[in-house]
Parts: structure tokens; C-alpha cells; sequence
């Protein structure tokens, strides 16, 4: 079933977005705030609205894509038009759309200037995040990822802080450089497929097919490679994490929304969605190495979290090491830890999402993040306290809220792997209770000594609002996290059967024209 | 019914939590005593029905955390252990609640101290009836949460907030133990239902079980506030007193022991770990009442004699006498509850005065505290017949019976030092002369119904407490209704040691010699007592200046504060400052450098194209001008022109290393 309502329902939801910016760029006028402001919330609303539609006619069984719509695009190439979702799309999709409503509904009195051009590119920005986890044919999905990268680099560039000049081009720059080595492997995949003996022969890109193909070892490593540092830059694994500081303290705060949300996420969304079903040795074969980097992203993101004095650059390292428990998870190969790791990727969306929005609301109030700038503000802003607290104690993994359930399959996966990994992970949740219980002392604690501190005004209703969403998540997830595991659960079944394919080395060839790949053609 | 006894402290807090600022108010004490109450009777009548069919039963809600083939239920085990824990949790959670409507009476925060308290009993309950090791977990970090939140109660004082942060990260330190055992036996059994992991347990190789035995400790040594993770429990008497009854007496930090006796069977093929686990019990014993002896705020000699009190409680455990570490545990919830909510008493009669030496003579202005604390002091010290000779004469005995005579010996030092700084804090804070303020002098008085009533019921309790379960308590009632919870472990102690049915035989003279030496150590504490601080009080303090070197050393706590700050804590700062440096300037360096590199090659580039294609065309003519003006914007620093410049560079890279190496 592609269709709800007659329309085929992803390509609706996908330009959903892309109509609403084009609706703000044609019938706006630049001062027209109120009209551009409720142009984006009720696109924004829509898409949120449609993506839950798409909730009761998921199939939870099975581990093949759904909602697949396809069509001709650029034939001389092979390339289609072709979308589709499965069990950890879906949810990436529901998150993004969920946290654009929140950072349009954010946004509103933080940001007062060109206010059209920067609606249109949130909205811009979420047609590309929502055209990434929907495309299974790599052209598609190449021009949703440089989609992205476009409108978020203005986001930073324009509306961004006082060093945002120099942060946005990091940030482009990193993502080009691993976009650029991304379409590489794409192309490696492209031809080899091509080739009878390792793929169906044909020239395509289409994702689906390419899921069967059964590379040689070696081939497989190259293109490993070159698909790692495209993703590794945009999770960031350490070492290629230094533009997410930068980033997300230039950002304003629904662009570190997103940015932290999902942005990060598209790089852990590849590793799952084309390394390892499509290079399943390869995969193997560097599991230890990227093990171990996410260990030290995991140690060393918390020990430099804790060295901060910037609120929002402390969170910032603290998705470092977050991210470093998600590629931990999907690397220990086994359906606790690939579970764990794309639950986590919605808990880290979730509760970091959070603290940049509640990073934003202090920072509006008063124009800094810096950490001795605050202390005392429980006993002003008591709401604000109590928002920050759930939301800290979802960040750091307390069960009963979401981060726990994500942390402990990662950590049981990472265990059943290797037993000094889980060790080793550990030693981050010690690390990460201690940044963030720092932190909320120092904002939080003690008695008020800034003068200017002392009238804030608390959390007003827009901004209970617009949080209260995500609390609800928090306590949802870590309490009774079903539902989101059976979303995920066939599909990680899937991946992990697909890890388990023969590679096709030299000696295979001459067995790959006898035994046929396995039946695949899932349309 | 089960699932009630924590539901209801869970409901209140919710409510008090989301309506209490706004709209309840002072009146939050009737929805948070009101869910505990209800509570402590749903206990009870699971309680009374599982005595007349004592049969063990699990009681399921939902599927928590399932992800094939693991399998977590949000599921109750009722069975003698879980139920003794809950009677106790919930009977004495539901004094201190009452408790607390007079002693937080005024408080700005009255709403979100009871809201914190009923989740603590959720928690702790949780913790309790689990059946299974992550909802128990679950519990576990939850009472670290609440306690966290009620040392900070009073976050305004930095030392209430450091304290907090430095509960929850000790603990953390622990939890970090219990989360790696748990993997090893989710590993083994590929299960964590304790049920399946008990009858699992006998498969355990020696070195499995002693690997899980000592994580499992570990994380009881956070929780439980043994050495070397002790350290949080002395500060986390920042929090109002009710809370350090509550939490840090009675009933969290007695959840390692809890945990221990839970995992009886396992500990059972680990003697090793069982060792550790005494002698780290006994050291910790001795160590914290030494500090005890010379403190001077009541609050901080109650803190270290629990953490005195609960190496005891390990020692028993690590000679294999669980029943007796539990025994100990009820009758310590009961007196060391009742200490603190004396305590409280005094503090709040005295407007926050916790130094003893501004104490004295209170006896004749509080009649009923007086009374009350000195009953629980007789109880602590271990003078008979008062609860805590039982718990404690039948641990020093059951250590000395399993051959660990060095252990007793540390134990009855242990017990005399226990006697004795019990007595010093009852005579210097309520007999005497009167030491108090002059200005506070006549301000004080007795405190209210709320805070007596409760003293008085924990009294009787710390009176009747040890024989109450049967005299005498070894052949008691406690024994028969706990044994079947531990029984593997007695199995396995018994074939050990091939000295079955010691228990039936009448008391003999080992016994007798034994209870005479507890005795005699109780009474030796309490004379000593006697005789510096109310025969002779000037004694003291020429003692503690001749002797001020081991003054010096016990009143600071062995510096252990101090060392681990300077050891552990401000390296791990200065590496992290480190590593941000080196995030900094070495790997920014190199992308800061690239990009420099890029640009200067641009930069370049352009000049190559000035000076030499543009000196080639301008020497073959001047009719390219206008390609001069194109190429000259190479050098104008657009971002997308070194972006280009470095596509292209990595373009010609990555293609070649497709055709270097492999060819077909």
C-alpha cells in the first residue's frame, strides 16, 4: 500500500515542506511576520500530522520497505524516483517532523530578522532531512543529502552567533568533504553492480537491488572506507567531530535543534542503511576499529564536555559521546545493540533536543551561555529547573527515562561482542552523570549572584508547550519503550540476516553464476 | 494488590509534582502521608496473606524492555526477602512521613519534599519487589535519584548541592559495578528474572561467580556506603534530617545488603568474593566508628556509626549469615531511624544547632526525645534486651562460629568503639550540664505531636524489635520466615562445612562466652562514657591534646576527603582541560591547517595563473582581457572556490586508489 487517501502519501509528506517554503517565498511580504510565522507552523503541523498517519498502517512483521512509490526520473542512468520506509526510517521520520513543529514554535520571539528567508529554509531543511530517510535510490537520496546541507548552512551563517562566519563554513566544508567521498562509494557500488558477477548487472541505484549485491572482500573495504568518512564526519565519530562544537554554538537554537536532532543522525542512519547490509564483510572486518573510536568519542567527548565553559558547547561534546554509544550499538552487529543504537538515535534527538531548546531559553532571556554568568536560577525560574532536571536525567541514562533503555541494549549488545567494550562504555555514564550534574549545580544551585539574574521571568506557556512534547517522550520511552522497539524490531532482524550474506571473493565467482543472489526484488 | 504498594507513593508524588506549586500547597503532606499510608496497608495485607499461605509468587504488570531473546518484565516477586523489606520500608516510610508534616512544617519547598519522598518510595519499593535484576536496577538508580534531590533539598547552600552531586556520582561509580555483573549473568543465564538466575546459579564456574559476586558488591559499596565508596554518606547529612532517617539510615543504604541476600546463591560458589566482602565489612566497621569517636556534629557520628553499622551488616553476609545481616538490618532501620528523628528533634528545637558542644541537658526540656533516644542508644550499643543485642551479639557470634576470628575481634572492637561514642553523643547532647546559647535557652521546648509519636512507636520497636521475632532470635521467627528466600546458600554453608542442625542444639557455652564478651564490650563503651563526659568532662579534652596527633587524624576523617580530591578528582579536571586543548589545537589544528593549505594552494593557483598563463597570453596579445578578470576572481576567498579546489584534489585521490592497487 503506497496510498492513504489516494495520494501517495510519502511524496506528500516529503514536499510537504518544500510547498510551504515556496507558499512563504511567493505570497509573503517581508513584513508580514505573523503571516510567515503561521505559514510555517501549520506546514510544519501538517507534515508532523501526516507522518502519523503513516503510524497505523505500518507493517510491523516484516523488514521490507513500505509505502514504496516509484517512478522514471533520469533513465539514461539508471537513476528512479523511488521511496520508501521501513522500521528505522520511520521513526527518524516522525522525529524530524516532530522537531521541526518544536523549532518553528521555538523560534518565534528568538528570532526577529529576515524571517522569511529563515522559515523557508527550516521548512527547506526538512523537505531534505525527510527526502534522505525516505530515498532508496542513491541519486535521490545524493540530492536530498546535498539538500540539507544548503539551508542549514545559511541557518548558521545568517542567524547564527558571533563567530558564525567561520562555523558555517567548517561545517560546510567537513560535510562536502565527506559527501564528496559518499558519492564515490556510490558510484563504486553503482558500476560494480553492474558487473554480473557481483550484483544483478544492471546499471542502477537503486538501494533495494544493491542490498543483494555480493562484493569481494577487498572491493568492499575500499568502498567501506570511503562511505565511512562520509558518514563518520556527519555522526561525527572522533576524530572528525571538531565542526560540531563550533556548529552548534554558532546555531541558533532550532538550527542546533535540528542539527543535534537529526542532522547528526544521518550519519548513523548510512552506516545502518548502506554499510552494513550492502557491505556486510567489510562491516565486520572494521566493527573492532570503529569500536574503538566510538569508545573514545564516548570517554573523550565526556572528559572535554566536563572541561566547558559554554553551556551549549558542553552539550554540543556531549552528543559526541552520545553518538559514540549509538555507533558502539550498530557496530556490536547484534539485534540488542542495533536496536539499542537506532533507539538511541531518537532518544538522543530527543533529549539533546531538549537541552538545546532549553539552552535557547536562557540565552534569550540573557544573551549568554556562559556557565558562571547563571547559578541559582532554580529558586527564579522553578518550571525552567524542573524541565531541565528531567530532561538532564534522560540525557545521562536514569532508568525509567528514555536514555536508559537505549544505553542498556547498546551496552548488553556492545557486552555480547566484547566484554571489555561494555567496560569501557561505562566509564561514560559515570563521566556523563558528572558534566551534567556539574553543570545543573553551577546554572541551577546556590543562590542567585548575578544581579541580572534575579528578575527572570520563568518558562511561558509557548515554551512549556513546545517541551512538553518531548518530556512526555522521555518518560514514554523509558517506561514503556514497546511500541518503538516492534517499530524497529524487524527491520534490525533484517539488517542482521543481511549481515550474515557469503561475500562473493575470487574463489566465489565462479560459484556467484551458479547459485543466484537471494530472491530480491522486493516491488 | 503488590503492584499497589508502589503505585500509590507514585501517584502522590505525580500529583504533589505536577499540582503542589499551584494548588496544593501546605496541604501536600494529606496526598503524600495519605499514599504512603495506603501503602503501608497494602503491604500489610499482601504481607499477612503471604504469612498464612507462605508460598512465593511474581505478580506481572507489562512487558518493559524486550528485544529477542531478552525478555524484562515490570514484574513483583513476593517472597519472604521482598516482604520483609516492604513491611520495613513502608512502616517506617510511613513514621518518617508523619514525621515530616512537623519537622518541614514552614518549608518553602513543603510541596516538593513530599513529592521527592513518595518517589523515593516508589523507588525504594520498586527496588524491593522487583523479580527481576533491571527493574530492580530501575529502583536502585531511582533512590540515588531521589536522594540526590533530597540532600540538595536546600539547594541554596553549596555545601547541600556539592553533597547531592557527590551522592549521585559515588553512587554512580557503584551502579556502574552492579550494570557489568549484570551483563555476565544476562551472558550466563540469558536471562534476568531472579528465579531463572537462581536456579541457573549452580552451573557458575567459581571465577564467574566471584567476578559477579565482587561487581555486585562494588555496586553495593555505593549504595551502601562501604570503603571505598563510603565517602557521599557523612555529607549527604546536608539534607534535612528526616531524609538521613529516611534514606541514610533507614532504608536506601540497606538496599546493598538487600541485594547481597538476594543474590545468596550466587555468593554461595564465590568464597572468595564472600572474604572480600566481610573483611571490606569489618574494616569499614572499625574505620567509621573510629571517626565517629571524636565528631562533634550529632548528625556526622550517627552518619559514620552507620556506615558503621551497615560493615556489620557485610560482615554477617560475608560469613555466609545472611539471616543475621537482614536481622540486622531491620533492627538498624528501627534504633538508627529513631537516632535521626531525635536527633531531628533537637535540631529543630535548638534552630539548626547540630554541634554537640553547644548541647547539654536537654533531657529536662524534651522529656519524650530524651527518653526516646536514649532507649536507641541502649539499642545501638547493644546492652540487652533492646534489639539490637540480638542482631548484633548473633553476627560477632556466627563470625566467630565460621572461623574468622581476626573478623570477630575487629567486630567486638567495633562494638565497644559503637558503645562508646553512642554514649558520648547521648551524654553531651542530653545529660550534663546545659551547653546551649543563652539566647536559644529559652526558646527550647519539646516538639510537636507529629514528630513524638513517631519517636515513641520506633521506640517500642528498638525495644521489643530483637525478641520479638522469637527468643531467643537465633531459633526465632525471623530465621524460619527468611531461611527458605536463602536457603541454597545455608545448603551449600552446611555441606561446607559439614556441620548441619548446629542450630537445634541448646545454647552452649561458646554461645554463652560469646554473648558475655558483646556484653561486656557494650558495657566497657558505656562506661567510658560515663566517666569522660559526665564524671570527669574535663577528661576529654586533655586526652584528645595528649593524644593529638590520633585526634588530629580521626577529627579529619584520615583526610580521605582530601586525598581523593587531589588523587582522583582535580587530575581528571586537568585532563580534561587537556584533551579540550588538544581538541583545540591539535585536531583543529590539522583542519584549520588543511583549510590553509587549500587556500594557499587557491591563492597559488591564481598567481600561477596571473604571472605565467596570463604572461603567455598577454605576451601572445592583449585580447584576452576579460579572461584575465575571470581568472583573477580565483584569488577573491569564496568559500566555494577552495571547496572546489579541495573536491577536485579528493576527487583525483580517491578515484586513483581505485585503480593502484587491484586489477582485474
Amino acid at each position: 500500500m503506497t496510498h492513504i487517501f489516494g495520494t501517495p502519501i510519502l511524496t506528500l509528506l516529503c514536499f510537504l515542506p518544500l510547498i510551504g517554503t515556496l507558499a512563504i517565498v511567493i505570497f509573503t511580504r517581508k513584513d508580514e511576520e505573523k503571516k510567515i510565522k503561521n505559514i510555517a507552523l501549520w506546514f510544519s503541523v501538517a507534515a508532523f500530522l501526516i507522518s502519523l498517519l503513516i503510524l497505523p498502517r505500518f507493517r510491523t512483521d516484516t523488514a521490507e520497505m513500505q509505502f514504496v512509490e516509484r517512478a522514471e526520473w533520469i533513465p539514461a542512468i539508471g537513476a528512479e524516483y523511488l521511496l520508501g520506509i521501513d522500521g528505522i526510517s520511520i521513526l527518524l521520520i516522525l522525529l524530524t517532523t516532530l522537531l521541526t513543529v518544536i523549532a518553528v514554535l521555538s523560534s518565534s520571539t528568538a528570532i526577529t530578522d529576515r524571517l522569511k528567508e529563515y522559515y523557508g529554509s527550516l521548512l527547506l531543511l526538512e523537505t531534505g532531512m525527510l527526502g534522505v530517510f525516505m530515498a532508496l535510490d542513491f541519486v535521490l537520496f545524493y540530492v536530498f543529502w546535498e539538500v540539507m546541507l544548503v539551508p542549514m548552512y545559511f541557518l548558521i551563517g545568517i542567524w547564527g552567533g558571533p563567530n558564525r562566519l567561520y562555523a558555517a563554513i567548517k561545517f560546510f566544508l567537513y560535510t562536502l568533504f565527506g559527501s564528496v567521498l559518499m558519492l564515490l562509494g556510490i558510484l563504486a557500488l553503482y558500476f560494480l553492480n553492474a558487473d554480473p558477477a557481483f550484483g544483478s548487472g544492471e546499471h542502477t541505484f537503486n538501494m533495494i537491488t544493491l542490498f543483494n549485491v555480493q562484493l569481494p572482500f577487498h572491493f568492499q573495504c575500499w568502498i567501506f572506507a570511503a562511505f565511512f568518512i562520509g558518514f563518520a564526519i556527519k555522526v561525527p565519530v572522533f576524530p572528525f567531530h571538531t565542526w560540531l562544537p563550533d556548529a552548534h554554538v554558532e546555531a541558533p537554537t532550532a538550527g542546533s535543534v535540528i542539527l543535534a536532532g537529526v542532522l547528526l543522525k544521518m550519519g548513523t542512519y548510512g552506516f545502518i542503511r548502506v554499510c552494513l547490509p550492502m557491505l556486510p564483510q567489510a562491516s565486520e572486518f572494521f566493527a573492532p576499529f570503529v569500536a574503538v573510536l566510538a569508545m573514545i568519542g564516548i570517554v573523550y567527548g565526556a572528559l572535554v564536555a566536563m572541561a566547558q565553559t559554554d553551556i551549549k558547547k558542553l552539550v554540543a561534546y556531549s552528543s559526541v559521546s552520545h553518538l559514540g554509544f549509538v555507533m558502539l550499538g550498530l557496530f556490536a552487529m547484534n539485534s540488542q545493540g542495533i536496536t539499542g543504537g537506532v533507539l538511541q538515535m531518537i532518544n538522543h534527538g530527543i533529549s539533546t533536543g531538549a537541552l538545546f531548546l532549553l539552552v535557547g531559553i536562557i540565552y534569550e532571556r540573557r544573551h549568554t551561555r556562559k556557565i558562571q554568568e547563571f547559578g541559582g536560577l532554580a529558586h527564579v525560574m522553578p518550571v525552567y529547573a524542573a524541565l531541565f532536571a528531567v530532561t538532564l536525567f534522560s540525557s545521562i541514562g536514569l532508568p525509567g527515562l528514555n536514555g536508559f533503555v537505549g544505553e542498556f541494549l547498546i551496552l548488553l549488545g556492545a557486552f555480547q561482542k566484547e566484554l571489555w567494550y561494555a567496560a569501557v562504555a561505562v566509564s561514560g555514564i559515570v563521566l556523563g552523570a558528572g558534566y551534567m550534574l556539574w553543570l545543573y549545580q553551577r546554572v541551577m544551585f546556590g543562590t542567585v549572584t548575578h544581579p541580572e539574574n534575579k528578575m527572570l521571568k520563568d518558562c511561558s506557556r509557548r515554551e512549556v508547550l513546545y517541551m512538553a512534547p518531548l518530556i512526555i517522550l522521555m518518560l514514554w520511552i523509558g517506561i514503556y519503550p514497546k511500541p518503538y522497539l516492534r517499530l524497529i524490531e524487524s527491520s534490525v532482524m533484517g539488517t542482521i540476516q543481511s549481515l550474515k550474506r557469503p561475500s562473493a571473493g575470487p574463489d566465489l565467482m565462479a560459484m556467484a553464476s551458479q547459485t543466484p543472489p537471494e530472491t530480491a526484488a522486493l516491488i | 494488590m503488590v503492584a499497589l504498594i508502589p503505585l500509590l507513593p507514585a501517584l502522590g508524588a505525580a500529583v504533589n509534582g505536577l499540582f503542589g506549586r499551584r494548588y496544593i500547597k501546605e496541604n501536600a503532606h494529606w496526598v503524600a502521608v495519605g499514599a504512603c499510608g495506603l501503602s503501608f496497608l497494602a503491604a500489610v495485607f499482601t504481607f499477612t496473606s503471604f504469612l498464612r499461605e507462605p508460598q512465593s509468587y511474581e505478580v506481572r504488570m507489562f512487558e518493559w524492555i524486550a528485544v529477542d531473546p531478552l525478555r524484562i518484565e515490570l514484574a513483583f516477586l513476593v517472597d519472604p526477602l521482598s516482604m520483609l523489606m516492604a513491611m520495613v520500608v513502608t512502616g517506617v516510610g510511613f513514621l518518617i512521613h508523619i514525621y515530616s508534616i512537623g519537622y518541614m512544617h514552614g518549608d518553602g519547598g513543603y510541596h516538593r519534599y513530599f513529592a521527592y519522598l513518595n518517589l523515593f518510595m516508589t523507588a525504594m519499593l520498586l527496588l524491593v519487589l522487583a523479580n527481576n535484576y533491571l527493574l530492580m536496577f530501575l529502583g536502585w538508580e531511582g533512590v540515588g535519584l531521589c536522594s540526590y534531590l533530597l540532600i540538595g533539598f536546600w539547594f541554596h547552600k553549596d555545601s547541600a548541592a556539592n553533597a547531592a552531586k557527590k551522592a549521585f556520582l559515588v553512587n554512580r561509580i557503584g551502579d556502574a559495578g552492579f550494570i557489568l555483573a549484570l551483563f555476565l549473568i544476562y551472558g550466563q543465564c540469558k536471562s534476568l528474572v531472579f528465579h531463572d538466575v537462581m536456579s541457573q546459579a549452580h552451573a557458575f564456574s567459581t571465577g564467574l561467580a566471584t567476578a559477579i559476586g565482587i561487581l555486585l558488591f562494588v555496586g553495593a559499596m555505593g549504595k551502601s556506603a562501604q570503603i571505598p565508596l563510603y565517602v557521599w554518606l557523612p555529607d549527604a547529612m546536608e539534607g534535612p534530617t528526616s531524609v538521613s532517617a529516611l534514606i541514610h539510615a533507614a532504608t536506601m543504604v540497606t538496599a546493598g545488603v538487600y541485594m547481597v541476600a538476594r543474590n545468596s546463591a550466587i555468593y554461595a560458589l564465590a568464597p572468595a568474593a564472600l572474604n572480600f566482602m566481610a573483611s571490606v565489612g569489618a574494616i569499614t566497621a572499625l574505620f567509621a566508628a573510629s571517626i565517629a569517636l571524636v565528631q562533634r556534629d550529632i548528625k556526622k557520628v550517627l552518619a559514620y556509626s552507620t556506615v558503621s553499622q551497615l560493615g556489620y551488616m557485610f560482615l554477617s553476609c560475608g560469613v555466609g549469615a545472611y539471616v543475621s545481616g537482614m536481622f540486622h538490618l531491620m533492627t538498624h532501620a528501627f534504633f538508627k531511624g529513631l537516632l535521626f528523628l531525635g536527633s531531628g528533634s533537637v535540631i529543630h528545637a535548638l534552630g539548626g544547632e547540630q554541634d554537640m558542644q553547644h548541647m547539654g541537658g536537654l533531657r529536662k526540656h524534651m522529656p519524650i526525645t530524651a527518653a526516646t533516644f536514649t532507649i536507641a542508644t541502649l539499642a545501638i550499643a547493644g546492652i540487652p534486651p533492646l534489639a539490637g543485642f540480638w542482631s548484633k551479639d548473633e553476627i560477632l557470634a556466627e563470625t566467630f562460629k565460621n572461623g574468622h576470628k581476626l573478623l570477630w575481634g575487629i567486630g567486638a572492637l567495633t562494638a565497644l568503639m559503637t558503645s562508646f561514642y553512642m554514649f558520648r553523643l547521648l551524654f553531651l547532647t542530653f545529660y550534663g550540664k546545659s551547653r546551649v546559647h543563652h539566647d536559644k535557652e529559652h526558646h527550647l521546648h519539646e516538639s510537636p505531636r507529629t514528630i513524638t509519636i513517631p519517636l515513641s512507636i520506633l521506640a517500642f520497636l528498638s525495644i521489643f524489635g530483637g525478641v520479638l521475632p522469637g527468643f531467643p532470635p537465633e531459633r526465632g521467627w525471623i530465621h524460619g520466615f527468611l531461611s527458605p528466600a536463602i536457603s541454597s546458600v545455608h545448603h551449600a554453608k552446611e555441606i561446607l562445612h559439614g556441620a548441619a542442625e548446629h542450630g537445634a542444639h541448646a545454647l552452649s557455652l561458646l554461645d554463652l562466652t560469646l554473648m558475655a564478651v558483646s556484653i561486656g564490650a557494650a558495657l566497657m563503651g558505656l562506661a567510658a562514657a560515663w566517666y569522660f563526659y559526665l564524671i570527669r568532662p574535663a577528661l576529654p579534652g586533655q586526652w584528645a591534646s595528649r593524644l593529638k596527633s590520633i585526634h588530629t587524624l580521626l577529627f579529619n576523617k584520615y583526610w580521605v576527603d582530601e586525598i581523593y580530591l587531589s588523587v582522583f578528582v582535580r587530575p581528571l579536571l586537568k585532563l580534561c582541560n587537556r584533551l579540550w586543548d588538544f581538541d583545540l589545537q591539535g585536531i583543529d589544528g590539522i583542519v584549520n591547517g588543511a583549510s590553509r593549505v587549500a587556500v594557499k594552494s587557491a591563492e597559488e593557483s591564481g598567481r600561477f595563473d596571473l604571472k605565467f598563463i596570463d604572461g603567455v597570453i598577454n605576451d601572445i596579445g592583449k585580447l584576452f582581457d576579460k579572461w584575465h578578470d575571470i581568472l583573477r576572481r580565483w584569488q577573491t576567498g569564496f568559500v566555494q572556490n577552495y571547496a572546489l579546489v579541495m573536491v577536485i584534489g579528493v576527487l583525483v585521490l580517491a578515484t586513483s586508489m581505485f585503480f593502484i592497487p587491484y586489477h582485474f
